[in-house]
């Protein structure tokens, strides 16, 4: 899928087009300002949260800065437990792999839960070039699947469909793929979801091969974990023969008990529930239980080059909840389409520029896809400082440096008078014309004040010499959020 | 160089900065957060996980050994099932009204497939371990709860969790309970979605209807 994302614009030209979409920044808004409420309510149920919020970042931290030892651990542990370790540098090699596994099943139908991962490496697009039909099974992945689409938020790819535009693409599309839409589907979510239960039944039941990511792998034990809502990850999980698991190497915590933190900080931050309703953990493979064969794929694809930078690093602790997503005033107006990879968002914005680099138009535009006010860090449940990477990443864009690419250094050349440094200005001045993101960012902006430099390096220009920085505000972004709940005052 | 040498080797570049002599465990992680959340009785820790279960669209009933035969019974007829699948280990009692009154019971053998399980009507199982905080069951395939895959064909799910022997608070405290070895499956109501507008609806691909029985005595 990833590579549908090649040649797409610049962020602030792809952004321009999205913000004009009437029905999409509907969908975003309603979607967003929904879960940003019962977020908020399920975090405020725990009073420890801020310690939860701190161990969870610490231990990431303990992971990343001894790395090799724990990916050692996993494979050791892994392959105690009866299942087979591969390793994967790039997007190419993982794909070769996971094809390569799947073709020596014999089959040519996989069922897949949602996975970051292999929408990163484009592992759809490389089955379907070696003839396997990849059945996504997760609800937005099926609707982003059977709409030809592509995701545009973390939890739920299809966050920019409503529920109309989700039966009409049912209605159309399902018999392609297998069992048609039922007649008469109406919209209400519940016949949309039965539809879904319906037309995936079929392909659960005949599965042989089984394609998914995790949420976590535990170096102690080589458990693996996959959280999720449907039911259809379990599918997945249990009912194919051989199970493959792509996972990035980021993904590991230490130790079984470090489960404890993560289970609480996740589903809370992303579905807003005290649990959500399926997680599966699963080590190795068990007799009669589940896959007889278990494959695990650890990628590489660029992490390895963002740990290299020490104040980048810390985007590889994040857990994927979407948080940052929902209360982020640009990609609420700009959609998820316009960061032009699977990872829209503030996080897309500190990790495609570190995974990818910075050399293509649009990802040079990217770490200015932000007002820098700070709503994300708020947010975020392993405490990544976004503003600290974003203003780090745009440093790095305008002034150029060492870097490191596929684990050589590399000196990049400043973006001045290229391609890059007009992206970044046209993406910095679609901010300008957006008075409700400046000013939703704004009011933000307290929190996050010691990042603004007086003027931004490089691009960054665009808008600081265009207008004073704002003067931070008296309340903080806790207090403005309290009482505005981010409703009523942006436009 | 293999791939796994590859990658290995740009981890240990990538940390240059991390001092030769330092060990992963001198990265301190503060675990000053709570074991639980609150003071209850054992009581009200029960009542804690009958709320929470309730209110992700669980249905909870209450009852005492002696009514428990009675009460499986009920709740089957009344979703008109005519099979139910049953575990190894599962308590024989448990289901004698129910096949008394004609419900064929279908055992958790590896024989039975997938589409087996497809065609047949509810599962009884017990569970490993039931958290209170988050109303979550937690299943780890052993006696009386059978492969993971018996709680997930079938549309209706009856799980009994024994109180207050089987019931923790917290997240923390369920975890201690469990051996990763086994193969876990954590349950927090029924399937559920929130894939259309961020709206959580349920009924998607695992059972649609999960009741509880809270068992005690
Ligand atoms: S960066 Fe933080 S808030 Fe954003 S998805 Fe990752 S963990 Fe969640």
């Amino acid at each position: 899928m990833s590579g549908t994302y090649l040649g797409m614009p610049a962020f602030p030209r792809a952004a321009a087009l999205s913000s004009q979409d009437k029905t999409l920044r509907g969908n975003l808004r309603h979607a967003t300002h929904t879960i940003r409420a019962k977020r908020a309510k399920a975090v405020d149920e725990l009073a420890d949260w801020d310690r939860l919020r701190e161990a969870g970042a610490a231990v990431k931290n303990r992971t990343l800065r001894h790395l090799d030892h724990y990916l050692e651990q996993v494979e050791a542990a892994v392959t105690a437990a009866g299942g087979q370790v591969h390793w994967a540098a790039d997007a190419a090699e993982a794909n070769r792999i996971v094809t390569g596994l799947v073709q020596a099943t014999g089959e040519t139908e996989v069922v897949k839960v949602k996975s970051m991962a292999t929408q990163e490496i484009g592992l759809n697009d490389a089955l379907a070039e070696a003839g396997i039909t990849a059945c996504e099974t997760d609800l937005a992945e099926l609707i982003v699947q059977l709409g030809d689409d592509l995701p545009s938020h973390i939890l739920v790819p299809a966050i920019h469909r409503n529920r109309s535009e989700i039966r009409e693409i049912f209605r159309d599309r399902m018999a392609d793929w297998g069992r048609p839409a039922p007649d008469g589907l109406t919209d209400t979510p519940a016949e949309l979801a039965e539809a879904a239960r319906l037309h995936l039944r079929e392909k659960f039941l005949r599965a042989k091969v089984g394609i998914s990511g995790a949420n976590f792998v535990v170096a102690e034990t080589g458990t693996l974990v996959v959280v999720e809502s449907e039911g259809n990850g379990r599918m997945c999980l249990t009912l194919p023969e051989t199970l493959i698991s792509v996972v990035g190497i980021e993904k590991i915590v230490p130790a079984w008990q470090d489960l404890e933190i993560f289970l609480q900080l996740l589903p809370r931050s992303s579905t807003a529930e005290r649990m959500n309703p399926y997680t599966s953990m699963w080590t190795g493979t068990s007799d009669d239980d589940g896959p007889r064969t278990f494959h695990l794929v650890l990628l590489d694809n660029g992490r390895t080059d963002t740990l290299a930078d020490t104040v980048g690093r810390q985007a590889l602790r994040c857990i994927r909840c979407s948080a940052c997503l929902n209360v982020c005033p640009v990609y609420e107006r700009a959609g998820g389409h316009a960061y032009g990879s699977p990872y829209p968002g503030p996080i897309g914005a500190i990790l495609t520029p570190q995974i990818r680099g910075t050399d293509s138009e649009l990802d040079a535009s990217l770490p200015y896809a932000s007002t820098l006010c700070g709503a994300c860090y708020e947010v975020c449940p392993v405490a990544i400082d976004i503003p600290e990477v974003l203003v780090h990443l745009r440093e790095r864009v305008a002034e150029g440096g060492e870097v490191t690419r596929r684990g050589t250094r590399v000196k990049v050349k400043p973006a001045k008078g290229h391609a890059a440094e007009r992206a970044a200005m046209r993406a910095s001045r679609w901010l300008l014309d957006r008075p409700g993101a400046l000013r939703a960012g704004q009011r933000a902006l307290s929190r996050s004040r010691r990042f603004h430099p007086k003027r931004m390096p490089g691009p960054g220009r665009a808008w600081t010499d265009s207008r004073d920085l704002p003067p931070a505000p008296a309340e903080s972004f806790r207090d403005w959020w309290a009482r505005t709940r981010g409703e009523g005052r942006n436009p | 160089m293999s791939s796994k040498d590859v990658v290995l080797s740009r981890v240990r570049k990538a940390l240059a900065d991390v001092p030769d002599d330092e060990q992963p465990q001198d990265v301190p992680v503060p675990r000053s957060y709570l074991r639980v959340h609150g003071e209850r009785t054992a009581v009200g820790t029960v009542a804690l996980l009958a709320d929470n279960l309730e209110d992700y669209r669980a249905l909870v009933h209450h009852c005492t050994g002696d009514e428990l035969p009675g009460l499986v019974a009920r709740l089957l007829a009344d979703r008109g099932a005519r099979t139910v699948v049953a575990p190894g280990g599962l308590p024989e009692g448990w289901l004698a009204m129910a096949v008394a009154d004609g419900v064929e019971r279908v055992p958790d053998a590896p024989d039975v497939t997938a589409r087996r399980l497809d065609a047949v009507d509810s599962v009884v199982t017990g569970c490993a371990v039931a958290v209170a905080e988050t109303g979550t069951l937690v299943l780890d395939a052993g006696a009386g709860q059978g492969r993971r895959r018996i709680t997930l064909v079938p549309d209706h799910h009856i799980c009994v969790v024994r109180v207050p022997e089987q019931v923790v608070d917290s997240v923390p405290q369920a975890l201690e309970q469990l051996d990763p070895t086994r193969p876990l499956t954590w349950i927090s109501g029924p399937s559920a979605t929130s894939d259309i507008e961020l709206d959580r609806v349920e009924g998607v691909h695992g059972p649609r209807v999960l009741e509880v029985v809270l068992l005690a005595g």
